[in-house]
């Protein structure tokens, strides 16, 4: 067990990628034996994500690290002079926060595709694509090195196309996929040219490194920007935004929901960058006011397209895309009073990292039950379904919950997070919490337009087949019990394992750079 | 022969090349070519991030004496980019072949279904 | 108990789902005051649509997804118009933004902060 313990880190990234690799073989023994295994390699990954935040969390969120090849890392050269070596992982709250995240997603993701991919074919080529998947997102989550960052980025890339592409009989997935990794492509390339920069000035790619050494010239401040720019836009920030309806509207219904934990790793990566690497060698006044830009742009536009799509996948899409506003938002109050910390800019900080386990559990479960709506009405145009509330009683209880959920109505777990993105943000400037709040009713009349045309009205001539199969409904159900038991104790989470990560985001730059550099 | 800063103004180039034929350039093999120049142009800026003045291959586990070697950090970093570019230009273009199998077309104004 | 606080408010899941609860008690309590002694399916339970017979209804009944926001939507149609135009689906108009985007930052961050 202690040795699960230590190695925890890097078998996160190892068991998924082992199993991506290996699924193509044993699927040739069998549909049941394919399913069982990467099961298995799920299950595991996730009870491995669950010791490693006990361990990170139990520890008071000290970061911990973890040296690839079991050496030391910080050997004296010659000249007196000491540079972390070999490629290290280092796991504080932050990181021990996502990887929650990711493994609860990619749980439930799996778990659905096994009763979704109804396909004769592929199936053993789609999972493995999505263990891919989930082996570069915890590599993005967990990795202290930027060259190993932006590595993983593009393997979260390759495999993120390769799922939305997947179902190539279809023109429009080509068209999603061929743009998505034009995009993805793109902004991993500056992140590339950001990380080049930042070596030729200061010599190291480790973030403790890097971070330490930092100076605030102009070649930093050009590497700011573009690391801002490219993760920004992998995260899905308006205006650089319109691949993210296409790329999680026409991706299969359970990998959507693995896209937006992908977003969310990016996202997690924007945080890295502003608050550990840079902090305050930049004008954080500046930088975090960029993110409340960003936020407030994303907020509104992501909410509003949402309301005249007429797919049911895309409204979700826009719904997600409208979330990470908040989040954005609330960490950009944070980041934009670091000097001064005031209560409230932790407040926002901790709202802000509550949203994104809540946005997670909220949209994945909305992409799960837009999946089971377009198998059993057979098309994703609102204006063609209708009444499907008569046969998918527990389906249409799972959207209430989501939806409610997302947009922010009490006794739901959004409703804790907005709370305080909404009272944190107003007290910098009340025009934010203006738009938030708006914004979020406006959520809710988008989700009951979702509603209303999938679900109610009379019960429809021709229905294909009844319920979701039970494949379908436990996944959902799974996700319904983390939206309502962190609905009804936020006080529980918030304290367990959102202040970790806040604190590990708000104070904790030089106890990371400590960490690798030995105080 | 001192080259000065002439490779980082070359590199400087072909991204900003590349970035003009994403923007104006309307066939899909055109925008992967694109692509792939800014990625020539970030790899030539990494390898040369690495280069020390008169320096020989880093391939000695000691220098021989008076010489020094160029960095090969640099260099490996490089590799591993143009495998990852030889990954995406490969599924970028499949994905070009199947979009001209359903759209038959491959002007990027016409393969407009995904808009609003 | 539980909750949490955000320096300046405070919110209780468990508190506000009693209350609920206790609110919906008191919301049926009070209905059980009312009369039990009527017949279902006469004209005592129907719709009073002047003496008038309610008709069926007709196919095509359901608002269907788009038409449900409409009047909204027409109100904020100038943002619509506009906002909708940006969102073209050409690739290049994609990146485009994206390097707009790069360029205002770069303006930002290099020569402000």
């Amino acid at each position: 067990m202690s040795a699960l313990s230590v190695h925890a880190p890097v078998l996160l990234i190892a068991i998924p990628l082992l199993g991506a690799f290996a699924v193509p073989l044993i699927g040739k023994l069998g549909r049941g034996v394919r399913d069982a295994f990467v099961g298995l390699i799920a299950a595991f990954t996730a009870a491995l994500a669950g010791l490693l935040a006990a361990n990170v969390f139990g520890n008071g969120g000290a970061a911990s690290v973890y040296v690839l090849g079991g050496k030391p890392f910080d050997i004296p050269l010659p000249s007196g002079m000491t540079a972390p070596i070999r490629i290290l992982l280092e796991v504080d709250g932050m990181s021990a926060f996502m990887a929650l995240i990711t493994a609860l997603v990619t749980l439930t993701a799996i778990a659905f595709s096994f009763s979704y991919w109804r396909e004769r074919s592929g199936g053993s080529m789609y999972h493995s694509l999505l263990l891919l998947l989930t082996a570069g997102i915890f590599g993005m989550e967990l990795t202290g090195d930027m060259f190993n960052f932006f590595v993983f980025l593009e393997v979260t890339s390759i495999a993120a196309c390769g799922l939305i592409g997947f179902r190539v009989w279809l023109g429009r997935t080509q068209e999603a996929a061929f743009k998505v990794m034009t995009l993805y492509t793109l902004s991993g390339l500056f992140v590339l040219l950001a990380i080049g920069l930042l070596y030729g000035e200061h010599g190291g790619l480790n973030i403790a490194y890097l971070a330490h050494s930092l100076s605030g010239g102009i070649v930093d401040k050009i590497a700011l920007g573009l690391l801002l720019t490219g993760l920004a836009m992998k995260a899905g920030a308006v205006p650089m935004h319109m691949w993210a309806p296409d790329a999680y509207g026409e991706a299969p219904a359970p990998t959507s929901a693995v896209l937006v934990a992908n977003s969310q790793a990016s996202l997690y990566g924007l945080f890295r960058v502003l608050f550990t690497l840079f902090g305050i060698t930049v004008s954080t006044a500046t930088t975090g006011w960029i993110l409340i830009v960003f936020a407030l742009l994303t907020i509104f536009v992501g909410v509003t397209m949402a309301l005249v799509q007429s797919d049911i996948k895309r409204l979700i899409a826009y719904g997600a895309v409208s979330q990470i506003g908040y989040m954005l938002l609330g960490v950009g109050v944070g980041l934009a009073t670091i000097v001064t910390k005031p209560t409230y800019g932790f407040v926002a900080m901790q709202g802000g990292i509550f949203h994104m386990v809540n946005d997670a559990a909220c949209i994945g479960l909305l992409f799960l039950v837009a999946g089971a709506v377009t198998r059993a009405a057979g098309t994703r145009d609102l204006n063609k379904m209708g009444g499907l509330a008569h046969t998918m009683k527990y389906t249409s209880v799972f959207f209430i919950i989501g939806a409610f959920a997302l947009a922010g109505v009490p006794p739901f777990n959004g409703f804790a997070s907005k709370f305080l993105i909404y009272e944190a943000s107003f007290k910098l400037s009340p025009f934010l919490a203006i738009i938030a709040i708006l914004s979020s009713i406006l959520l809710l009349a988008v989700f009951v337009k979702a509603f209303q045309g999938a679900f109610l009205g009379p019960k429809p001539a021709s229905l294909g087949g009844g319920e979701a199969p039970l494949g379908m409904l436990i996944p959902m159900a799974v996700l319904a019990l983390v939206v309502i038991a962190f609905g009804l104790f936020p006080g529980f989470f918030v304290e367990r394992i959102v202040t970790p990560a806040a604190r590990a985001l708000w104070f904790g730059r030089d106890a990371y750079i400590s960490a690798i550099l030995g105080g | 022969m001192n080259l000065g800063n002439l490779p980082f103004i070359v590199s400087a180039l072909l991204v900003v090349l590349g970035i003009y034929t994403l923007l104006f350039k309307r066939n899909l093999i055109k925008l992967v070519i694109g692509i792939s120049l800014i990625e020539t142009g970030v790899n030539l800026f990494l390898v040369m991030l690495g280069y020390r003045s008169k320096g020989i291959a880093p391939i000695y586990t000691f220098a021989p004496a008076g010489e020094r070697m160029v960095l090969p950090t640099p260099q490996a970093l490089t590799l591993t980019s143009i495998v990852i570019g030889l990954a995406t230009t490969a599924l970028l273009l499949s994905f070009a072949v199947f979009i001209w199998r359903h759209y038959g077309t491959l002007d990027v104004h016409r393969i407009k279904e995904l808009k609003g | 108990m539980n909750g949490i606080t955000s320096g300046f408010g405070a919110w209780n899941p468990i508190a506000w789902t009693l209350l609920f609860l206790g609110i919906l008690i008191v919301a049926f309590f009070v209905r059980s005051f009312g009369r039990k002694d009527y017949k279902r399916g006469t004209g005592q339970t129907k719709a009073f649509l002047s003496g008038n017979e309610e008709p069926a209804a007709p196919a095509g009944l359901h608002v269907s997804g788009d038409n449900l926001y409409w009047g909204m939507v027409h109100g904020l149609s100038a943002y619509y118009r506009r906002v909708r135009e940006w969102h073209t689906g050409d690739l290049g108009d994609y990146v485009g933004w994206f390097i707009g985007v790069l360029a205002l930052i770069f303006v930002i961050i290099v020569w402000g902060g």
